[in-house]
């Protein structure tokens, strides 16, 4: 038995994001927990699993199933869900495509496709509450998101209109056909994920830490051949030692070269990078100024 | 708790959290100011530099603007102002920081109330060449109306004034007694220059005069919470654990997060609105039990006696003289555009608890463009519903958008009230429509900034505020 002494920056980002999850738990009928097996997701799901012990984690998870994923992904996200006794329903991208919902693009990247099937999941199994691993120092317009952020029956978030947030009141009360997506690390920075990662020595897929991969040059960034389309007869493959920095769809998430082969040497990397994560890997956000922006309010994560 | 103070402790192990809000315009350098504290702390990363490079070069180009870091939106680029809440983050060695980053302009009003309602910390900016505005009185009197603790008073380009002593000192002096008359003790005040990086984060050679600390200094400095032991300990009830698998079949837990003060295992309390007793036998965590916390942090209780408890429940210490009752008294801030109708029916949220409430009575309005108070013989409604026309904004015990009253809520049920001004974590309440679930206004019980204004008041002027000098 112990003491708690002065609290630490993580130890109240850890203590803010419990709440935020047990509000949802108390407010809501039908929560889902977006679950890529990316590391914003798994510290949500280490987080949830902390805020109702002794009990399991009252939420299902939802995966976005772009079918370009990389297999050591899916992997994990198999062996949580067999290890936690959880729920897991997915959202295929593939099935949309299938059935006409959404149309497959030139560059057959399918990063913006997954918006339809993730509303449509949304609607079908009638969630009203979203947890997205969203942080607000990712990207310009998510620094404007709240922590719970209402969506209306298209999940359209219009920042205009957008609730103020007062204390730690979260007022997430909606109307039939609308949702609200919570995003409980809103305050937490990469290097606070990668540092919680290291303290609650959380368990990764094995692609954030460095290792060999044949991976190609397209747009300045290391991508990986797969059933997506990559490479072109123009492109070459060459053995790199590299490692990720997200986890997404392969068509549009590159490696980054690094060494780093465990948590501490990822901490000490991430601290000296002159890159943001998603401005070193995410080329759907190269777009443009604004893409980001457009991307929410259609309803994306 | 668990690893993180017997694990591997780095560098930034025993770093802690403060959370602060910015009040001023972009004329005032606000965003430049920002820009500068994440440049100067290093917050800044090469690609974000490069956007705000690009973007400053596609508008004629000249030295990169700073206030391009922090203007998110495309509405906001366009008409070169910011209309809603960003956060902010940056950290030095010893602390993180949260940063509120609010809007100055007046008809975003709410916004810079929901910056501050979380704020340790409020830095007011003003330009050195303009002095105490009335805009700056406006920040001042909802950061003294939000109770926030910590005041910063940045008095921007001083380069303009020729870092001028005597400048810098009759802003803060203006300043530092208006702020006195507000309430507001702990005032700061920094000569800086946001665009050149004077004393914000480094040291100026240009006011060698000057011998107090940095913005960034002060930031560091300030302390982040009042120790908890001396607090009142309140435990809102958010969920009630209940497992019950074979492994722990009998289970019964509250969670929540402690708001404020201290809990130890043996402790006697009582749970409001019912008023029955226990003791805690236990405080959990997934790392492991604990014999006593302080807020913030999240944990579950068990108590001795199977006491009926559920969400909305506060915990108290036994013997606690909180009040609990179905009349509220306290001032709110309006924050929607509909403005409020005498008699509307209404939902409640006071910590975890959501109840039915009638919006019985407005009796008095801080005009916070104008820092006037009206205040007029309340209609209680309670029992005669449309009594008053409220049907324009400039109808007496009418609030729009923005407008600040002192109101009498009627709860459908009777709930623990705690006073604002010294339980500012569990004495906050909001104010929604039951009808599509927004957020009306924002309030905090009983007597505020704006009593203190009222009963200062005499009686046969509108005008005193500006007249009194405050």
């Amino acid at each position: 038995m112990t003491a708690t002494t002065t609290l630490t920056q993580l130890d109240v980002l850890e203590s803010e994001a419990i709440h935020v999850m047990r509000e949802v738990a108390g407010e809501f009928e039908r929560p889902v927990l977006l679950f890529s097996g990316g590391k914003d997701s798994i510290v949500m799901l280490h987080l949830a699993r902390k805020a109702f012990w002794p009990a399991p984690v009252p939420f299902t998870l939802m995966h976005v199933d772009t079918g370009h994923n990389f297999p050591e992904v899916i992997a994990y996200r198999d062996s949580v869900v067999e290890q936690y006794g959880l729920r897991l329903v997915v959202a295929s991208v593939q099935d949309a495509i299938d059935d006409g919902r959404v149309v497959e693009r030139s560059d057959g990247s399918r990063n913006a496709l997954q918006t339809v099937p993730l509303l449509d999941g949304i609607t079908s199994h009638r969630f009203d509450a979203v947890f997205g691993g969203g942080r607000r120092d990712e990207e310009k317009a998510r620094a404007k998101e709240r922590m719970f952020s209402l969506r209306d029956e298209f999940g359209q978030w219009d920042p205009r209109r957008q609730r103020p947030e007062l204390w730690d009141l979260y007022n997430g009360r909606h109307k039939l056909g609308e949702h609200v997506r919570v995003f409980p690390l809103s305050n937490w920075t990469e290097l606070d994920v990668w540092r919680y990662i290291e303290r609650e020595e959380i368990a990764l897929p094995d692609i954030y830490y460095s290792h060999d991969r044949e991976v190609f040059l397209r747009d300045g960034m290391w991508l990986a051949p797969g059933d997506w389309g990559g490479p072109r007869p123009t492109e070459t493959l060459e053995t790199r030692t590299v490692r990720y920095r997200t986890v997404g769809d392969m068509s549009c998430t590159g490696a980054v070269e690094s060494d780093a082969t465990t948590v501490a040497d990822v901490i000490a990397e991430v601290g000296a990078s002159r890159l943001t994560e998603r401005g070193a890997t995410r080329a759907d956000d190269r777009a443009s100024e604004a893409a980001m922006e457009d991307r929410k309010r259609e309803g994306y994560f | 708790m668990g690893a993180g103070l017997t694990g591997r402790a780095t560098d930034h192990a025993q770093r802690d959290l403060l959370r602060l809000a910015t009040a001023g315009s972009v004329d005032d350098g606000k965003s430049t100011l920002i820009g500068r504290m994440l440049y100067d702390t290093k917050s800044v990363l090469a690609d974000q530099l490069s956007a705000v490079e690009a973007a400053t070069a596609a508008r004629g180009g000249g030295a990169v603007d700073l206030a391009l870091l922090t203007d998110g939106l495309r509405a906001e680029r366009e008409q070169g102002i910011t209309i809603d809440v960003a956060y902010r983050y940056f950290s030095t060695a010893t602390r993180a920081f949260v940063l509120a980053d609010t809007p100055g302009h007046v008809q975003y009003t709410r916004n810079m109330v929901t910056g501050a309602s979380t704020a340790e910390l409020a830095i007011v900016l003003v330009d050195a060449r303009k002095g105490v505005l009335e805009q700056t009185r406006r920040h001042a009197t909802i950061t003294a109306l939000l109770g926030v603790p910590h005041v910063v008073l940045a008095v921007n380009k001083m380069d303009l004034v020729g870092f001028d002593r005597a400048v810098f000192d009759a802003i803060a002096a203006d300043f530092t007694t208006y702020a006195a008359g507000l309430g507001l003790t702990d005032v700061v005040a920094v000569p800086l220059s946001a665009l050149d990086g004077d004393n914000v984060v480094d040291r100026s050679s240009r006011t060698p005069w000057y011998d107090g600390p940095t913005l960034l200094e002060h930031l560091e400095a300030v302390p982040v919470l009042r120790d908890p032991h001396t607090e009142d300990f309140r435990f809102p009830v958010q969920v009630v654990i209940r497992p019950r698998n074979a492994e722990h079949p009998d289970y019964r837990g509250y969670a929540g997060r402690i708001a404020s003060g201290v809990v130890r295992v043996g402790d006697e309390i009582t749970v409001l609105p019912s008023g029955k007793s226990s003791t805690v036998v236990g405080i959990d965590t997934f790392d492991g039990p604990l014999d006593e916390a302080h807020a913030p942090l999240s944990v579950t209780l068990r108590l001795a006696d199977d006491v009926d408890i559920s969400r909305g429940d506060l915990l108290v210490p036994a013997g606690s003289d909180t009040s609990v009752g179905q009349d509220l008294e306290g001032t709110v801030c309006w924050l929607a555009e509909r403005r409020s109708v005498l008699g509307q029916r209404v939902l409640v949220r006071v910590g975890t608890r959501t109840v039915r409430a009638l919006l019985r009575e407005v009796n008095a309005r801080l005009d916070v463009e104008s820092l006037t108070v009206e205040q007029w013989h309340g209609v209680d409604t309670l029992h005669a519903v449309d009594a008053t026309d409220t049907s324009s904004d400039a109808s007496p015990q009418a609030l729009a958008l923005n407008a600040i009253g002192r109101v009498k809520l009627r709860l459908a049920e009777p709930i623990a009230l705690d006073e604002y001004a010294s339980h500012r974590r569990t004495g906050g309440f909001l104010v929604v429509d039951p009808a599509d679930g927004s957020t009306l206004a924002a309030g905090m019980i009983g007597a505020t900034l704006l009593d203190r204004l009222v009963v200062d008041a005499p009686a046969d002027e509108n005008d005193w505020l500006a007249g009194a000098g405050i």
